[in-house]
């Protein structure tokens, strides 16, 4: 599944579905389960239709009437003052792991078991 | 910008990254390409007989599991594809969280596949599904140390089909 196409068509996987809706929403719109529901099946259809290595089949669902939201997709955004400059808007980098929630740091099972940390 | 479809042209990510990267003054960043022809394997059962994995990128975890750190983390996390929703972490560093955090299910689609195992569309489930933090400069380390590691998993889960959720 995927929502860039640009990235997906350079990385080539074996086969792929490409849903035009904003990142962070690969496998539909929040609390729509029935969209949810309805993208899987056509991406589960996929792995049966798909017969040539490479094809990446577009997904026909629209995030919203209007696509404004792609205007402003990963675009460098002009500053308060309304100028040209440009600021990073990803979060910094962090060494340490970045909770969601303070109170899941004490939850947290230091020897977690299903938290994997291969070498290299 | 109108497609026969009537939507317009997908967003070219590519592009925009790398005038990201010039406006911040950053060297431009490599993206993986590959131009020779992918590995194919056909569907070996019926959607309906098939067991289902689930991959997915976006800084997925669990309650009681170590979150992700956002530097060049490659570890991943191993989350039963039954996981009550409220106990559904979400935290990476380059996408705007807040429609993953009120619905996990767009970047982590268990819930979709469980529904859709227990209503016999696929044959099952696998019992867990992985997660990683996708934000990780090093292809090297991804081909090296953390794919082989989730092809592992996935074999030990016989699974015939995984379905794999990049952010």
């Amino acid at each position: 599944m995927s929502s860039a196409r640009s990235i997906t068509a350079s990385v080539n996987p074996p086969r792929a579905v490409y849903l035009d809706y904003p990142l962070g929403h690969t496998a539909g719109h929040p609390n729509d389960l029935a969209e949810q529901r309805h993208i899987m099946i056509d991406t589960l259809r996929a792995l049966e239709t798909i017969q040539v290595p490479g094809t990446i089949v577009p997904l026909r669902y629209r995030w919203s009437d209007d696509d404004s939201w792609k205007e402003t997709a990963m675009r460098p955004r002009k500053n308060s003052m309304g100028g040209s400059e440009s600021r990073d808007d990803r979060i910094t980098r962090h060494a340490e792991p970045q909770y969601q929630l303070d109170d899941d740091r004490l939850a947290a099972d230091p020897g977690c078991p299903t938290c994997i940390f291969p070498e290299g | 910008m109108t497609t026969e479809s009537g939507s317009s042209e997908p967003v070219d990510y590519i592009e925009r990254t790398r005038s990201q990267y010039d406006a911040l003054g950053y060297p431009p960043y490599t993206w993986v390409h590959n131009t020779e022809s992918p590995p194919f394997t056909p569907l070996s059962k019926p959607l309906d007989r098939a067991r289902v994995g689930l991959i997915c990128s976006g800084g997925i975890y669990a309650r009681g599991q170590i979150a992700f750190h956002f530097k060049d983390d490659t570890s991943y996390r191993k989350i039963a594809m039954r996981t009550p929703r409220h106990e559904l972490r979400v935290t990476h560093f380059a996408y705007d969280l807040e429609d993953a955090r009120r619905d996990p299910a767009v970047v982590f689609p268990a819930r979709t596949l469980t529904g859709l195992a227990d209503a016999g569309a696929i044959g099952s489930v696998a019992d867990y599904a992985y997660t990683f933090m996708g934000g990780i400069y090093s292809s090297r380390k991804v081909r090296e140390v953390l794919a082989p590691r989730l092809v592992a998993e996935c074999i030990r889960d016989e699974v015939d089909v995984v379905i794999m959720v990049p952010v």
